[in-house]
């Protein structure tokens, strides 16, 4: 291991640029850590985002090495080419500036989705009762733990080719609450992801279900969603 | 795309993966076996069952092939609406129109 790691960061907005910086290399580094020191030492404009540095808030993902990760959680000696990283804002979302970029498409999807709790119009008075062996909280717990870090938006070429595309972590959220029993929004919800931008976009290349950095599968929760949007369509429920 | 088209889209896949394998199986008989072009028509002409199962290749192709065009041109082309919709029938129209021709022809 030398001493010193060559960081190329991209600086300023869509057509910005790749400045170079020599970052004192540490044991157990993690990417989120050579960005701070260059902010901290290195130049104080450069402008980035993180909140919880502990893989939880889903604040600080960047393209590391050509590759969407969540900085926090990793480790330099796991990612970097020889002494070299090359940091660069998430693709398919408007740069702000160097590394932060605009997520409010990615989380207007979300809604666009349906991708919230649909109580009804008279929602339960008591607590439901949801026992955890049954399949719908089974199916929903394997998608519920997203962070909404955008790597999976990022890593999705069907987003890069089709802006209107919902992309993958809105639909495995609409999936998660497709399985929830409590859930009275199903039919609006089976509408909206069934539109021309909806689950049936999806090519199944499976790059969200590779680089998500919870382990969550949003290709299984879409093809989930085509499965539901079938049944519905053809008079089987779901 | 809608459910409905999709679920077309699957649906016309399923024929077409039987009736392109059973279609090539066909080719390599008729060319091992040495059969003219005479021969293969003599086989042809009035055998209903081989102009229903081509009739119905001809109709998977032209369901299936539309949509497959219409979700590469959505993705690689700024062409929406109702346009492409009707660009894509009058090419569906002109897949059953050829391959109908075809089929009636080495039918009748």
């Amino acid at each position: 291991m030398s001493a010193t790691l060559d960081v190329a960061i991209w600086r300023g907005t869509e057509d910005g640029h790749f400045q170079s910086f020599a970052v004192p290399r540490r044991e157990h580094q993690t990417v989120l850590d050579v960005v701070t020191e260059v902010q901290r030492h290195f130049d104080p404009t450069l402008s980035y985002r993180f909140a919880c540095r502990v893989g939880m808030c889903g604040s600080c993902a960047m393209v590391v090495n050509g590759r969407p990760r969540w900085t926090c959680r990793t480790r330099v000696s796991e990612v970097a080419e020889g002494d070299r990283l090359k940091l660069e804002p998430l693709r398919n979302l408007t740069i702000v500036k160097d590394l932060a970029v605009e997520m409010t498409d990615f989380f207007d999807k979300w809604k666009d989705a349906r991708g919230y709790f649909e109580p009804g119009p008279a929602p339960e008075t008591d607590f439901a009762v949801v026992p955890p062996e049954t399949r719908e909280r089974q199916t929903a717990n394997a998608g519920i733990e997203c962070i909404g870090c955008g790597v999976c938006y990022s890593a999705c070429d069907v987003v890069a080719w089709d802006q209107d595309y919902l992309g993958p972590a809105a639909l495995n959220r609409a999936w998660t609450l497709v399985n929830d029993v409590r859930d009275r929004g199903q039919t609006e919800r089976i509408d909206a992801v069934a539109t021309d931008a909806g689950c049936h976009a999806c090519h199944t290349h499976m790059s969200c279900t590779q680089f998500c950095p919870k382990q969550i599968a949003p290709t299984y929760a879409i093809a989930g969603l085509k499965r539901a949007v079938m049944k519905r369509a053809f008079g089987g429920g779901g | 795309m809608t459910a409905l088209l999709f679920a077309a889209q699957r649906l016309s896949a399923m024929v077409l993966a039987l009736a392109v394998a059973v279609h090539l199986a066909t080719i390599l008989y008729a060319s091992h076996a040495g059969l003219t072009a005479g021969a293969i028509l003599a086989r042809t002409h009035g055998n209903v069952a081989f102009a229903t199962f081509y009739g119905l290749f001809v109709v998977a192709v032209a369901v299936h092939a539309p949509i497959g065009l219409l979700n590469i041109l959505r993705e690689w082309t700024p062409w929406r609406g109702r346009t492409l919709d009707f660009a894509l029938v009058l090419f569906a129209l002109m897949l059953l129109l050829l391959g109908f021709r075809a089929v009636v022809a080495v039918y009748a």
